[in-house]
């Protein structure tokens, strides 16, 4: 079994330096579409957005993120296209730690347990989270550790629009992790329903069930995002903004 | 090896043979430039024919399309042939006071699932089905709530029922010391969801039963009523690791209807993306299976492959899972011929790397005696059960859509379609490395001989009508039935997915085996629920 060591060892180190440095490369993330102040002709814009992501909010052209859902129709095919960021650090907490059973302490920091729960999710989410165990992400460096049973998991991700028949299975899984506990929405799917919903098989997100505190939007969110929520489940990261611009948030005209 | 061939059964042959045989019972009708044969019937001589496309000339069960039209139920069975036989479509109209069809799965099993899937979502019953009864929908569903009749409202949340906390499925295992092991629907590390029982004995699994569908997202009925530029984006979503394959489907389906040529450019580009999914696709495949045998430094040098190739695909086209670049008529983007050069030579490292990671596996003894003789599927279980893909020809049933009904230029390209003879596990690993081998051959051939042009046809126009569109995807054979109302907007969107078909020969694999091969033999299967629960 000697040639399997060798060939690990002269692979080399691959796993990304984020958080200590930014990650660069090329390809690491889809982008988001930015807002922007209107000129005039921006009407084309806002309605070709599929999902209402994007909005006029008095003089701007809003994002929402829990609704973007990367068709780049905003910026594929039109005179005018809104900019598309190439960041990645799109982790928002959405609600405020009110209670104690939801604090994670500093013992956390360096030793998280994860479980992640599919709720009807596509599979690209899916394929993006086993990233972040695998050798360019490597979660395990930062003290994060996925966890096959939700006994002993801190935190909860869950990915897809939460179909009627897992309803009962991420009920049940949730009660079964300890407190403290915290919830992680990845994806679109998992925070507004993206494009499936809500409809008569699935919730239309995970808030509908069980409060998530932290969303990751993305359509499917990249590996570095995955690792930004984790990092902000822990403070070690501040939030993103769930819209662009930050000061149209709570502003919106479907809320 | 494909099946011995009738060398005079020939599509246009059809209708002649069909008239000498079943006289005024049947209306046949060919469309040879879209190569399919219309065979119109009623329900008491369905089962002959369908027996006699299956059995004597050796078509290939595709799909049960099901429309519930306002005065009729229109059901609509699909099979497709080899090279000059192309496709054969069985129309039979019932009444809407009829809701009794006879059941072909007794002749084609294949067709099990079509049936199940009809009787539970449209509410028909399928006469001498041994087996109906819940499947896409579980126990918690009202009996007699058929979500995908025109009258359920797909938006309007509907009220469950109390579930028996203590129910249980039957038992068939029954001696003593036997009992049924449950895993899921959470189990594992990353898991998709699905719930499996295992009739076991001890160490030893005797029967698997699966309990699927926990992600059904009602694909089909949302989809209804929604323009084309809306479904595309279903189309890709609901399998997003297959994303391009299913879109493309999609898209070949409405192009059809609407009667537009896609630009010689897009069908080259086309091409190349959709090699480079599969490329992706199995991969990540293999890797799977790595992990499953628990081999941390395979798994690994697969996985930086899969992550360089997710990183290629989005520096390339904006998405790493090429979301948002197939549209109807075309592609969003068009590319550099420099840039694409340029990928066929990064996919050739990869493929170097690859090539190396394979040779280090075959002689690995503790990696092999984990695959061989695992989870072996025989020749005529394929076959019975119409199984696609990867699955299908490592146990030797050869049938690959792009070289059987070729579409997008795929006639154009020289390629082969790998196949190994035992069907076990170590078979599916071969042909998983043999076709990501000739996907790399594809994107190079195709990358130094792209067609200039345009990328996207000018015109779209809004039409009625219905098609099928059909891809061969990274896990197999996909169909997508099309219809546009006519208001341009979709009125049924059927998805027959290679997951689906693949399911439903799973407990094939998953009998009498040791307990710890059970993850083995689900990575060898590498399926998709999502692709396959909808």
């Amino acid at each position: 079994m000697n040639k399997w060591v060798l060939k690990g060892l002269k692979t080399g180190i691959k796993t990304t330096l984020y958080p200590d440095k930014e990650e660069t490369s090329p390809g690491i993330s889809p982008g988001l579409p930015q807002g922007k102040q209107t000129m005039g002709d921006e009407a084309q814009v806002v309605s070709r957005c599929p999902t209402q992501a994007l909005n006029h909010i008095k003089d701007m052209i809003s994002v929402d993120y829990r609704r973007c859902i990367h068709c780049f129709r905003c910026l594929r095919g039109i005179h005018n296209p809104v900019d598309w960021d190439k960041g990645y650090e799109w982790a928002v907490s959405i609600k405020e730690i009110d209670d104690a059973s939801r604090m994670l302490g500093k013992a956390f920091d360096h030793s998280l347990h994860i479980r992640f729960v599919d709720g009807g999710a596509c599979g690209a989410c899916i394929s993006e989270i086993e990233q972040i165990n695998k050798p360019y992400y490597n979660i395990h460096r930062l003290g994060f550790f996925i966890t096959p049973t939700p006994r002993e998991a801190d935190v909860l991700l869950v990915a897809g629009p939460v179909t009627d028949h897992m309803r009962l299975p991420i009920e049940k899984a949730y009660d079964a992790m300890p407190a403290p506990k915290r919830v992680i929405a990845i994806g679109t799917c998992a925070i507004s329903g993206g494009i499936f919903g809500p409809s008569f098989a699935s919730e239309g997100g995970i808030s509908n069930l069980i409060p998530a505190d932290i969303v990751v939007p993305g359509c499917p969110p990249p590996p570095l995002s995955i690792i930004h929520g984790l990092l902000l489940v822990v403070s070690r990261k501040p939030s993103a903004s769930l819209t662009s611009p930050k000061s149209t948030e709570g502003e919106r005209p479907h809320d | 090896m494909e099946e011995p061939l009738n060398k005079t059964v020939k599509l246009i042959n059809l209708p002649e043979t069909i008239a000498s045989r079943w006289h005024s019972k049947v209306r046949v009708s060919l469309y040879p430039e879209k190569f399919i044969c219309l065979i119109e019937c009623n329900t008491d001589v369905l089962v002959e024919v369908c027996n006699w496309l299956f059995s004597e000339l050796r078509y290939r069960f595709a799909s049960l399309v099901v429309e519930d039209q306002p005065e009729k139920w229109l059901l609509r069975y699909i099979f497709y042939g080899a090279l000059e036989r192309g496709q054969v479509h069985i129309l039979c109209q019932l009444s809407k006071t009829e809701k009794i069809v006879p059941s072909i799965s007794n002749v084609i099993h294949a067709a099990d699932w079509h049936e199940r899937e009809a009787e539970d979502l449209f509410g028909l019953a399928f006469e001498e089905h041994p087996r109906l009864g819940d499947f896409i929908l579980h126990e918690e569903w009202p009996e007699g709530v058929n979500p995908m009749r025109t009258e359920f409202d797909s938006l309007k949340p509907y009220v469950h029922r109390e579930v028996d906390p203590e129910w249980k499925p039957v038992r068939i295992v029954q001696t003593p010391g036997a009992f049924m092991m449950p895993i899921g629907p959470v189990y594992s590390d990353f898991a998709e969801s699905a719930h499996f029982l295992l009739e076991t004995v001890g160490e030893d699994v005797i029967r698997t039963i699966p309990r699927l569908f926990y992600k059904y997202r009602g694909v089909e009925k949302i989809a209804e009523r929604k323009s084309v530029e809306h479904v595309i984006l279903l189309a890709e979503r609901f399998s997003g690791t297959s994303a391009f394959a299913h879109s493309l489907a999609f898209c070949q389906a409405v192009e059809d209807i609407a009667g537009v040529e896609v630009p010689e450019r897009a069908k080259s580009l086309r091409i190349l993306m959709a090699e480079l999914e599969r490329f992706r696709h199995h991969i990540a495949a293999i890797a799977g299976i790595c992990s499953s045998t628990a081999m941390a430094v395979p798994t690994s040098q697969a996985s930086i492959l899969e992550e360089e190739l997710l990183r290629l695909s989005c520096a390339l086209t904006g998405h790493r899972y090429l979301f948002g670049l197939n549209i109807p008529g075309g592609l969003s983007i068009d590319f550099d011929n420099d840039i694409l050069k340029n990928l066929a030579a990064t996919i050739n490292d990869v493929l170097q790397k690859l090539s190396e990671l394979k040779e280090m596996l075959c002689f690995s003894s503790s990696f092999l005696d984990r695959l061989e003789e695992v989870g072996t599927i025989s020749r005529e279980q394929a076959v019975s059960y119409g199984l696609v893909g990867p699955i299908a020809r490592a146990s030797n049933m050869i049938r690959d859509l792009r070289k059987v009904l070729p579409y997008s230029g795929y006639e154009k390209v020289d390629f082969i379609v790998p196949c190994e003879q035992e069907g076990d596990g170590y078979a599916r690993l071969r042909v998983l490395f043999s076709e990501a081998e000739q996907s790399a051959q594809i994107i190079n051939q195709v990358a130094f001989s792209l067609p200039s042009g345009p990328v996207v046809s000018p015109v779209f126009p809004i039409v009625h009508g219905s098609s099928l569109g059909w891809v061969e995807a990274p896990r197999g054979a996909a169909f997508h039935w099309v219809r546009l109302g006519e208001d341009g907007k979709v009125a049924r969107y059927r998805l027959t997915t290679p997951s689906f078909t693949n399911w439903h020969g799973f407990h094939l694999a998953a009998e009498d085996f040791a307990f710890q091969d059970f993850p083995i033999i689900m990575a060898t299967f590498g399926l998709s629920n999502a692709e396959c629960y909808r």
